[in-house]
């Protein structure tokens, strides 16, 4: 496997304009002679789609939702950052460029969080144009808040839906180029495997949702915009169709998968309360600006609140622990996402958790209602008050809430170079699916910058770059690659219909999900990552002899589609275990046990492990075998996070 | 909880459909509707018959995806709130919940619950954007744009595009939708340059389909789990009137 | 024209329509009262009235024919459209908040257009068998009374230009004589009470079709068109029970 980064030379603020410039272009009249598949309609598919299609190309997009606009970008809530600098507060481009690279643990390429950094201005220029509406002051001009711990107002919003309303912005713009024919729109189709000719992605094969049928697409590029794998883990804050297979059949097509154990755990998400549950919810982490996080001191004290004989309030101010104030006192309650999820998880693990099942801790505003009054505190978290009690039933005016970390994000994806293209020629992959930006943590409102950085104005140019090198010449949708990818996924199909098993894949999954959170999830030990090892295969051998997928292939089935998505989970997850094993040292969202403080801090180890680990496929028994490409620190200092 | 649901099984676009009734005996008052359905299905796995087919995805009230009418009401009897945010706590013990697909014409039953949304697609793509091109925006505090403004459009463009205001008017109408998707736009000083036109074939568009018209009943505001105001439905009949005249004129 | 074949162009007629027909019945209704004051003030209106100047009266009587066609046509190719976007309707049926009588619209019309056919053969025409006030005006109780009499104001006769006595037509006994049948007054009370609902969506809902009403003036609209319509029921009903209870009395 050959990883070239294709970092442009020069100093890192003139590399991305010289990039651009030396870029070869196609002639207008010949753009229209290329085709290029877009897979997945979020932030980053959306925004590309449309782009690629204003310039003249043919473009082909999918995704399986019954809309481009329901993508899960759509579920962001916090809000975009942008070094606009409007607050006159000192941001600027390499501020937020330093940002996103310390808050990644140095775990992410220079060049392209410059370039990111670079960017991010226009994406909100554009978004105002397209008509989202974000927050304004009363004197008509863009409004900004501070957020996720940065010490400069740089993030944009639109109340706590940001993400929706810059995918409407994406998918409107999409919309003009589908009216307009340049991008014809697949809608329910999920793309089932990459399809590859003389060592260039050059197409897909999809299944079509609603009847079932598998097709072939063939283009010049394949654009991949596939979102993350939070739901390897069964239960997270993603959407319930959200899956790695489009990564993952890429992955085992050849593409370098880069850093898969790199994940985030978000902190204020609402804890399970039973096995019926097949989703967590998220409320935006504003809600720690005055919200205190604790536990009961003694675990005989949880126990009883556990079992509701007696109530929080009833616990004594002596009695709790507040031990995110205790334990970081300049940071308290606003600690990074990382380091709250971790203690929460060590309160719990002390059984000193609350909630139900004991994997919860409580976020009180007892304080904040004393000194603001419960007017003020509903002003500024009214709607979160409101989601947290239509889910839980509890009032969190009256009670403390309680919250427990979840699967949230993913940094790992799929290895690309500068040109966000895979080791894969014409595989370009975009957002959260790709790996380049976000190191080994991703810092609050940058998802949303980096999707729409890729899609809007990165793609547009590399892909133009790659079309124009390799000339137009789409292959026949019905020649022997294709027809040799089809007939795989044909069967792969009929296999999933044919065991007629006993257990379902919905159960099989939470199985998966069990054994991922355990040993894969906040905090992770060889030992354990060894025991996911051994026992993820078992699973998959359970799947494939034990599975029960009732129906047809050539008609709407739910199951198949989910038995599908269900196969592909259980290998990769078997590729993060190996990685988070391999990767021998804690930074950012991966933490390892063996390597920590007294006071129980990530300890990275810079000099053996400041690479990204790229996995290549070697089938689904045999390990991986992991390449490497040494992150090189031109400009910035490697430093030791602390947030004490 | 036990409950009884009746729920609309449809083979297929072309089949033909009924109620079937199930019975749950162990539901979570704690669980949502979607988790409700979600082990029902676990039930008919492992039964070896189908599970009930139904949309949904990102499960907290955003992507529009799910689409229940729960009862006889889109979404079910909780004002504002999607049905995949909806709690079994607000059904009551032995009740018998009678669940089926959206009903309009344009919204053609796929499968069971599921149903083709494309049309309300089709009706942003006739108008539902503002043509700019990526690259050519001016600077994003170029146009001051009023609180009240872009509070105004951020009101309709909380619409989630889940189609629960056609499913509960009587006419099965899309007049809350596109005027919400209209208005969004025609309201901020960058849409104003399309306004008459996208008015118009947005309206076009949303006739063709086949939706029914407003009869102002304001079933689709109290349904829709966003609280979209009819006052959207209002500005698009101005807007359009307008449109109309000066089209009449030669100048739209 | 595209105007008048868009769903929105249609409503935009029925709302025309119905302000010139809601106006209509309030003026009717004020000019009717007047039976319950000297018969010559109800005498005289309709005098007045039948001789307006250049033909007036077929003016407005063809543009008010003319609005309640353009009503009914309106509705009848809505409610055709309504009807063909929900095919298949719900099993399980629930309103949120509609009101019964914006349900109720197409019923609520349709026996007021029967009621109005009668009610203008009744009076205007004068051709109901029984009912032809034209030579004799005879009440239920078999009471003649004359069809043409001399329209006299405090004992003054009023002269026409040559000095002769101006005779009219007997307005104020026949709407005596034609409410004495209880079987009319009840029909003609039903009648005026299902314009009395229509009324109270449609006033409003005019507004909201011109898309001129607001969320802060839909209340208040509402509440117009509630009042409005309950006044002209009362005023309406006023006059066969007035005539039942005696409190008009014949002239002669």
């Amino acid at each position: 496997m050959i990883l070239d980064s294709k970092i442009p030379d020069g100093p890192l603020e003139d590399k991305w304009q010289n990039h651009k410039f030396s870029n070869k272009l196609v002639n207008p009249a010949n753009k229209r002679k290329f085709n290029v598949i877009v897979v997945g309609s979020g932030l980053a598919g959306g925004a590309a789609a449309a782009s690629l299609g204003q310039l003249g190309f043919n473009v082909k997009c999918f995704c399986y939702q019954d809309s481009p606009r329901r993508a899960h970008s759509i579920a962001a809530q916090g809000g975009i950052n942008a070094s606009k600098n409007y607050q006159n507060d000192g941001d600027s481009v390499y501020r937020l460029f330093y940002d996103t690279i310390k808050g990644g643990d140095f775990r992410s390429r220079e060049a392209n969080v410059y370039r990111l950094a670079e960017v991010s201005g226009n994406i909100i220029d554009q978004c105002v144009a397209q008509g989202v509406p974000f927050a304004r002051e009363y004197g008509g001009l863009l409004a900004n808040r501070s957020f996720g711990g940065a010490q400069v107002s740089r993030t944009f919003y639109a109340r706590g839906q940001t993400g929706q309303q810059l995918l409407l912005g994406a998918y409107s713009a999409l919309n003009q180029q589908i009216a307009a024919g340049q991008v014809q729109m697949y809608n329910r189709h999920e793309m089932l495997d990459l399809v590859k000719v003389d060592g260039h992605a050059k197409g897909i094969i999809t299944r079509n949702l609603v009847n079932g049928a598998i097709e072939s697409w063939s283009a010049d590029a394949v654009v991949l915009a596939t979102g993350g794998y939070s739901t390897v883990f069964f239960l997270s804050t993603c959407a319930a169709g959200v899956n790695v297979t489009g990564a993952f059949r890429s992955y085992k097509k050849g593409a370098g998968f880069a850093n898969p154990c790199y994940t985030q755990i978000h902190p204020t998400c609402i804890p399970q309360e039973g096995d019926h549950q097949s989703k967590l919810t998220l409320m935006s982490e504003s809600l720690r600006n005055d919200g205190r996080v604790w536990v009961p001191k003694d675990p005989k004290v949880s126990e009883k609140l556990r079992k509701k004989e007696i109530r929080p309030r009833d616990v004594a101010e002596a009695d709790r622990d507040y031990f995110l104030e205790r334990k970081y006192p300049s940071f308290g309650n606003l600690a990074p996402r990382d380091i709250s999820s971790r203690s929460a998880k060590e309160a719990c693990d002390e059984g000193r958790g609350i909630s139900g099942t004991g994997f919860g801790v409580y976020l009180d505003f007892e304080d904040a209602i004393g000194r603001l009054g419960q007017p003020a505190i509903a002003e500024r978290y009214g709607n979160l008050f409101d989601m947290y009690q239509r889910i839980s039933g509890e009032s969190g005016y009256e009670t403390p809430m309680m919250i427990y970390p979840a699967p949230h994000y993913t940094m790992g994806g799929l290895w690309v170079d500068y040109n966000l293209m895979s080791n894969i020629e014409g595989l370009f992959v975009l957002g959260e699916a790709n790996f380049s930006d976000h190191g080994a943590n991703r810092l609050g409102a940058s998802a949303l910058m980096q999707g729409l950085a890729d899609g809007y104005f990165v793609a547009p140019y590399t892909v133009a770059n790659y079309l124009a090198q390799v000339g137009a010449g789409v292959p026949d949708p019905d020649g022997p690659a294709f027809r040799e990818a089809k007939a795989e996924v044909n069967d792969r199909t009929n296999k999933l219909l044919s065991i007629q098993g006993k257990r379902s894949a919905r159960s099989i999954h939470i199985e998966l999900g069990r054994i991922m959170w355990e040993y894969c999830g906040m905090s992770r030990t060889e030992e354990g990552l060894k025991k996911a090892l051994a026992l993820i295969p078992e699973l998959r051998r359970e799947f494939w002899s034990n599975v029960r997928v009732p129906g047809k292939g050539e008609q709407l089935n739910i199951e198949l589609e989910r038995a599908g998505r269900v196969a592909d989970h259980l290998e990769f997850a078997e590729l993060m275990c190996h990685d988070a094993l391999n990767r021998d040292e804690s930074c950012g969202g991966h933490f390892r046990a063996e390597h920590q403080t007294e006071e129980g801090e990530a300890v990275r180890d810079d000099e053996n492990f400041s690479h990204v680990s790229v996995w290549e496929s070697k089938g689904a028994d045999t390990a991986p075998v992991k390449h490497k490409e040494e992150l090189v620190y031109e400009s910035v200092k490697m430093a030791t996070r602390s947030y004490k | 909880m036990k409950l009884t649901l009746r729920i609309w099984r449809q083979d297929g676009q072309n089949g033909s459909g009924r109620l079937v009734d199930y019975k749950m005996d162990d539901v979570s008052p704690d669980s949502s509707f979607l988790e409700m359905l979600d082990l029902l299905n676990e039930d008919l796995i492992e039964s070896g018959d189908e599970p009930i087919a139904f949309d949904h995805d990102c499960r907290e009230g955003i992507c529009g995806m799910c689409s229940l009418t729960i009862n006889g009401i889109p979404h079910g009897p909780e004002r504002m709130t999607t049905a995949c945010q909806l709690h079994m706590r607000h059904f009551s013990d032995g009740e018998t919940i009678t669940v089926e697909p959206w009903r309009a014409k344009p919204f053609p039953v796929l499968q069971d619950l599921v149903v083709d949304r494309s049309p309300m697609d089709a009706i942003q793509q006739a108008g539902g954007f503002i043509s700019v091109r990526t690259g050519s925006a001016p600077d994003g505090n170029a146009i001051p744009i009023s609180k009240e403004i872009a509070d105004y459009a951020m009101d309709a463009a909380a619409c989630i595009g889940c189609g629960a205001c056609v499913a509960a008017c009587k006419n099965a109408s899309a007049m809350l939708f596109t005027a919400a998707k209209s208005s969004q736009l025609n309201s901020l000083p960058q849409g104003k340059a399309e306004k008459d036109r996208r008015v118009l074939s947005m309206v076009a568009s949303m006739d063709e389909a086949g939706f029914g018209n407003c009869t102002n009943y304001g079933e689709c505001q109290a349904v829709c789990p966003k609280g979209i105001s009819l006052d959207f439905i209002a500005q698009m009949n101005r807007e359009y009137a307008v449109a109309s005249v000066k089209q009449i004129f030669g100048r739209a | 024209m595209s105007l008048l074949a868009s769903s929105l162009g249609k409503k935009y007629v029925m709302a025309l329509s119905g302000l010139v027909l809601s106006i209509f019945v309030l003026g009717h209704m004020v000019g009717n009262l007047q039976v319950f004051g000297d018969p010559y003030l109800i005498n005289a209106y309709g005098y007045k009235l039948q001789h307006l100047p250049y033909g007036l009266l077929w003016v407005v009587r063809l543009f008010l024919l003319a609005c309640v066609v353009a009503h009914i046509w309106a509705a009848i190719t809505l409610k055709i459209q309504n009807k063909k976007a929900r095919p298949q309707d719900y099993e399980a049926k629930a309103t949120v908040q509609a009101s019964l009588a914006s349900r109720t619209m197409i019923m609520s019309g349709l026996i007021i257009l029967a009621f109005l056919i009668f009610h203008l053969l009744h009076y205007t025409v004068r051709a109901v068998p029984g009912h032809q006030y034209n030579h004799a005006i005879i009440a239920n109780d078999g009471t003649e009374y004359p069809a043409e009499v001399p329209l006299v104001l405090h004992g003054k006769t009023k002269v026409d230009a040559y000095g002769d006595p101006l005779i009219v037509h007997n307005v104020h006994d026949m709407m005596i004589a034609g409410f004495s049948y209880p079987l009319i007054s009840l029909f003609y009370i039903i009648g005026v009470y299902l314009l009395c609902m229509h009324l109270s969506h449609g006033v409003s809902s005019m507004f909201q079709s011109l898309g001129l009403r607001n969320e802060k003036w839909r209340y208040r609209l509402d509440k117009i068109a509630m009042v409005y319509g309950w006044v002209t029921f009362l005023g309406y009903a006023s006059i066969p029970l007035g005539i039942w209870f005696g409190i008009v009395n014949a002239s002669v």
